[in-house]
């Protein structure tokens, strides 16, 4: 795929330099720092994927590190993602700290075997004598003109099975230190990385204190409707809302969710209870979805406050399609804003 | 295993030689020229912004022009996705591959009708399916006694070097020797997985897994079209008469990127390419047809004009490839329709005619 960000070589990220001015990354970039950051602070950190170690992964997210870090720490694996998962849990049982990387997103599905079945479940198995700090990352979802398999959003798969925890990023601040709290978690994570925002940029102040990985941000203050949202449908959402207040004077507040499982809906619920109407915002198929459950969940706990149903604005219940006909798949910003509509004009 | 040198001098081999006339070789050469052109074209096609990604198949045309070759109508094929000479021989137009790298379909072909299934992207999962394709051959009587007759029938599934690590591969291994199917687990060993050598696929040489599950494997210059032909002629008898599987390993090299997304300098040193353009398949079936004199100018000439007339063909197909209307997403998501989906895409048209009586954009 397309170089994610080749300006320069990493540069320390420990937060060692405090005099440096903040610059700007990319998601891509950011991602590349976290990791090293991970694994300079924890020797047993690893990483595992295909591609991963000389070209620097297909999206380059790993670039450098096996250089610096060298072949047992960055390991170039044989092209199996079972094998990746499943060796990961072996090494994670020795202590190890493994990173997996899946290619794409579509590519995740040899693993599920060994991801529901057994990283999902040895701690539970074994009353917690065994940890499985495993970390599982996937570039996820569409908008990058590419081939079948490539532009998948599985994560409902994932927050479906107990046991393991499930989180999204946005933007390059939280992916710094998302990556690295997930990897500091003793519980495996899977990690979705907005693929089509990989070259997004944003300050990173490498001395900030981080929220906390399980938790729910609200991104957009307003009081007409609340949007929740995650990865690459956030900037969509926050773009909606601009759109509006401008051109309708809505004030809309977005709320980036960040962790699918478990959610964090306090401060949804929140919200909803101000404005009285959800819509929440997806790239997956919307049926048995993550969107799903928080229209459920939210109607639950919000019920005497919401004016409208929640509003689901997904992927459609169709295999994902042929890349030319992607536009018309993904919930664009018109699709946002016209579910913005339909809650408004209930 | 042989047939013919990079130098283009024939060589015997004492298990599979080759009558070949020279029509025949005339033929396997115009095959493999055009089927480098399309892939050329396609390649410069993706450059110009006309297709999304394109998979290069340079350099592995003796591979796939002898075993596709090697094959009757009646037998099936199980692609990968670089399989455009494979699906050259079973009679697919270059044209019906470009919507899957232009994004308008999936694959326009008719699996059933051409015995090509559609191109799968995930990594080694057709072998499997391959392996129960040829198991129903097997069920359905048309392997074993009488297989000289024209409706014996077998299989060939192509992969990669690295698709042998998948475990989807090993455990098509073992089906396809438990049930004694007539497939031909076809490998092409282009040496990289991306940008992972074949040392970190296998310790040993890939055809050797074979006896591990209990079937021959061979090794074939894969540069050979020849060697490629005879020895997969030869696997497919052998699943013909009931003595499958069979694993080939066809050596050869992947002269391009990976895709046109892919950098190989980032992995790989230059100076191999140029070691392996000393073996190319097309040069050794031209200097053969030289020195037999089966072939002169004139005939290379044409074949050169044949091809120049195929990429202007390609080209102009290209361009003028409509974008599918958006019903199309909503189509055969089930065998016997979906009312849910229905009224999805009846709701999403309806949204989608708003922008169209107002004249907005979206």
């Amino acid at each position: 795929m397309t170089e994610v960000d080749a300006r320069s070589r990493p540069r320390p990220a420990d937060g060692s330099d405090p005099g440096q001015a903040p610059s700007k990354v990319t998601i891509g970039k950011a991602l590349n720092l976290g990791l090293r950051a991970a694994m300079e602070r924890d020797p047993k950190v690893i990483l595992m994927g295909e591609d991963i170690g000389r070209l620097g992964g297909v999206f380059r997210i790993t670039d450098g590190l096996q250089k610096d870090f060298g072949e047992q720490r960055v390991l170039d694996t044989p092209l199996a993602e079972s094998g990746i998962v499943g060796a990961a849990i072996g090494l994670a049982i020795r202590g190890y700290r493994p990173v997996c990387e899946i290619q794409f997103d579509g590519f995740i599905f040899p693993a599920f075997d060994q991801i529901v079945s057994q990283l999902a479940k040895l701690n539970y198995r074994s009353q917690g004598r065994i940890r499985m700090p495993v970390v599982i990352r996937v570039p996820f979802g569409g908008g990058i003109g590419a081939v079948e398999h490539h532009s998948e959003s599985p994560e409902s798969y994932f927050a479906h099975t107990a046991g393991l925890k499930v989180v999204a990023c946005s933007n390059p601040v939280d992916a710094y230190w998302m990556i690295q709290q997930a990897i500091e978690s003793d519980e495996p994570v899977l990690f979705f990385e907005p693929k089509r925002r990989y070259h997004e940029k944003a300050e990173l102040d490498l001395t900030a204190t981080p929220v906390p990985l399980h938790s729910s941000r609200v991104l957009r203050r307003g009081g007409t409707a609340t949007i929740a949202c995650y990865g690459p449908m956030v900037k969509t959402c926050l773009e909606a809302a601009e759109s509006a207040a401008e051109q309708e004077g809505h004030d809309l507040e977005v709320i980036d969710l960040r962790t699918l499982s478990p959610l964090d809906l306090e401060p949804v619920h929140e919200s909803v209870r101000r404005t009285g109407r959800l819509v929440v915002a997806s790239e997956a198929p919307g049926e048995s979805s993550i969107a799903s459950e928080i229209a459920a969940r939210v109607q639950q706990e919000c019920f005497y406050s919401l004016e409208a149903p929640v509003v689901r604005v997904t992927g459609f219940d169709t295999p994902y399609p042929p890349s030319k006909l992607e536009e018309e798949y993904l919930p664009d910003l018109d699709r946002v804003l016209h579910a913005v509509e339909q809650s408004l004009g209930w | 295993m042989q047939l013919l040198t990079p130098e283009g001098e024939r060589v015997a081999h004492p298990h599979f030689d080759i009558d070949i006339t020279p029509d025949e070789l005339r033929g396997l050469y115009r095959d493999m020229v055009l089927v480098r052109r399309a892939d050329r074209e396609s390649n410069a096609l993706q450059r110009q912004g006309q297709l999304g990604i394109w998979v290069p198949l340079l350099g592995q045309e003796a591979a796939q022009i002898g075993a596709g070759r090697a094959m009757r109508p009646r037998d099936m094929a199980f692609p990968s996705y670089r399989e455009h000479g494979v699906a050259w021989c079973r009679g697919i137009d270059p044209t019906e591959l470009l919507g899957i790298f232009r994004g308008t379909d999936h694959g326009s072909w008719d699996p059933m009708a051409t015995r090509f299934h559609p191109y799968t992207i995930v990594i080694g999962n057709q072998c499997l399916n391959a392996v129960g394709y040829a198991m129903g051959q097997r069920f359905d009587g048309r392997i074993g006694d009488g297989h000289d007759s024209a409706d014996a029938e077998a299989t060939v599934v192509f992969f990669g070097d690295g698709a042998t690590s998948q475990g989807d591969v090993n455990e098509a291994f073992v089906w396809g020797a438990v049930y004694d199917a007539p497939v031909v687990f076809f490998c092409q060993n282009n040496q990289w997985a991306i940008s992972e050598p074949m040392e970190r696929q296998s310790r040993i040489p890939l055809y050797q897994r074979a006896s591990g599950y209990g079937f021959p494997g061979i090794r074939v210059d894969g540069n050979d079209v020849l060697a490629t032909l005879a020895v997969t002629r030869w696997a497919l008898e052998e699943c013909r008469s009931g003595n499958g599987p069979v694993l080939i390993e066809a050596f050869t090299y992947r002269m391009d990127a990976h895709t046109t997304s892919d950098d190989p300098s980032r992995y790989r040193l230059a100076d191999e390419l140029e070691a392996w353009k000393l073996k190319d398949p097309i040069e050794r079936v031209k200097a053969y047809l030289h020195r037999q004199q089966w072939a002169d100018g004139d005939y290379f000439a044409e074949v050169e004009r044949e091809s120049d007339a195929l990429a202007a063909r390609l080209r102009e197909y290209c361009q003028r490839m409509p974008v599918p209307s958006a019903d199309r997403m909503f189509s055969e998501v089930y065998a016997n329709g979906s009312s849910a989906v229905s009224a999805q895409r009846d709701e999403f048209l309806t949204y989608l005619s708003q922008f169209e009586q107002t004249g907005g954009e979206r």
